[in-house]
């Protein structure tokens, strides 16, 4: 039974990573391409508040890795991203748990920000940089998500029994 | 029931953690961009995770299943009508463009140099999966089995699309020429006037940099592949120019351009095998992609061709480049007005 509660747990965390990552190269228009959220980056802020135990700096670069791979991009660049946002969502996950909704919404900005702006610096490194502020529109729509993404995410979490 | 005591033992260990992925991503990314050490480890990657894409690009699928089940016969013969009559124009069309080919190879051998032979095409479907955010990229549902290699170029009816950036094994990889990391020598059709296209990351433009102000480019200007550098065949109409900006307190002119192919239509490419012996064995010699630049920037600080994998794409040595010789050769698929 412990052996089954467990599995069940990693499979449903697996597949709201999936889910994501489909999300994430699903083909929209191309003028709505910067409002994409960063569905993966949502996703990891949720578990990594919810169960730090579970979902951590690992997690996160296993999947900003298939991230990489998925677009193409340089291998290691989406992967220390995603761990530089777990890596502090574990940090104050205490904290951001006692956060009012909003507040947390304004932290998962601030977190995907951070992670925009290290890609970002990375592409220009390697001499591949947009020049826009536009760059930072996913983490704003994905800031207006996180209330709606953490009900849904809350509810599957209690609903599977995943801890 | 989450173990709060637990925080402080896991403490210093998330940070060790953090610090040594963060330390394998950077030796990742260093190993990637500079020697490209990883293209095989990428393309079992990309294996692994095409289940993904195809779940990615199932929408799209079934939305374009619909709309043709919807649409109907109706439509259909509409299409197949419209089609008949356009094939005669065309193929009356291509034997004019027979007949000038032949004269030009003929006048080509009088001159000396190497005739310009039709380079070899196949067509290609793409994956309907989007891209990173600001960058401009198709997967081909073709990989290393058919043949595909690094940088070759990709097209449409239109003009040039792009190349391919990663070669996997059942599917590749293509930035666009509006992609920030691409670029691609160009000339200017009416007078042969050389430059650099470089992608700008959005939609539907390119820009045009080292050009001084005395350089002969106007709006409406086509410009084609010139060839150069020999990644992309010669004389592959590119873009038109939109716009030229001249700011005094620049060095060179502001030009932007719209890519003639038709970027954002996410049905069909053509891949190209440019003719003669003009397909890169991988090389590792050093490129002569500097060639196109140089007249034109004294000074420029970064690599010209600046496409972050398919640079080396360079031209075997024996293959004498039409572009100097002739000043405005028509672009053999003149794109439809």
């Amino acid at each position: 039974m412990k052996l089954g509660h467990n599995t069940r747990s990693r499979v449903i965390i697996a597949s709201s990573f999936l889910v994501a990552l489909v999300l994430s190269i699903l083909p929209w228009p191309v003028w709505t391409e910067q409002f994409r959220p960063d569905w993966v980056a949502l996703v990891l802020i949720y578990w990594c508040i919810a169960l730090p135990t579970r979902v951590g700096v690992g997690t996160a670069w296993s999947v900003g890795l298939i991230l990489d791979v998925l677009y193409g991009s340089m291998l290691g660049e989406n992967a220390l991203a995603k761990s530089l946002i777990a890596f502090l969502a574990v940090r104050f996950h205490l904290q951001l748990r006692m956060f009012p909704r909003w507040q947390q919404a304004v932290v998962v900005l601030l977190l995907i920000a951070a992670n925009n702006l290290l890609v970002l610096w990375i592409k220009h490194l390697a001499g591949q940089a947009p020049a826009t502020w536009g760059y930072l529109t996913p983490s704003i729509v994905s800031m207006l998500l996180w209330p709606w993404l953490f009900v849904i995410l809350r509810d599957i979490r209690r609903h599977g029994n995943v801890s | 029931m989450l173990q709060v005591s637990h925080w402080h033992i896991r403490a210093p260990s998330n940070l060790t953690r953090f610090l040594l992925l963060a330390l394998l991503s950077v030796s990742l990314m260093l190993l990637d961009a500079r020697g490209h050490h990883l293209q095989k480890i990428r393309a079992g990657l990309t294996v692994l995770f095409v289940p993904i894409q195809i779940v990615a690009a199932f929408p799209v699928r079934v939305g374009s299943a619909v709309i043709d089940f919807i649409r109907g016969d109706e439509s259909l013969r509409k299409e197949i009508a419209r089609l008949h009559a356009e094939q005669p124009i065309l193929l009356a069309r291509l034997e004019k463009f027979e007949a000038i080919e032949a004269e030009n190879a003929h006048l080509r051998q009088l001159l000396g140099t190497s005739a310009l032979v039709a380079d070899r095409a196949v067509a290609a479907e793409l994956l309907e999966v989007a891209s990173e955010p600001y960058r401009h990229a198709v997967v081909i549902a073709k990989g290393a089995k058919d043949g595909l290699y690094l940088g070759q170029p990709v097209i449409d009816a239109y003009g040039i699309r792009g190349q391919v950036s990663e070669v996997g094994i059942l599917q590749s990889t293509a930035i666009l020429i509006t992609d920030p990391s691409h670029a691609i020598p160009v000339q200017v059709n009416r007078n042969g006037l050389r430059a650099i296209a470089f992608g700008t990351g959005t939609a539907d433009s390119v820009s045009i940099r080292y050009l001084t102000a005395s350089a002969d480019i106007k709006e409406g200007d086509l410009l084609v592949s010139s060839g150069i550098g020999g990644g992309f065949p010669f004389g592959y109409p590119v873009a038109k120019v939109v716009k030229i900006v001249n700011d005094p307190n620049e060095s060179f002119l502001d030009i932007s351009a719209t890519p003639v192919a038709q970027l954002s239509h996410n049905k069909e490419v053509l891949l190209i095998w440019p003719a003669k012996s003009n397909i890169p064995a991988d090389a590792k010699k050093p490129t002569d992609n500097n060639k196109p630049v140089v007249r034109n920037n004294p000074a420029e600080p970064k690599k010209p061709v600046a496409t972050r994998k398919p640079a080396e794409a360079s031209p075997p040595a024996n293959a004498p480049r039409p572009a100097i010789s002739e000043p405005a050769k028509p672009a053999e698929g003149e794109p439809p007005p």
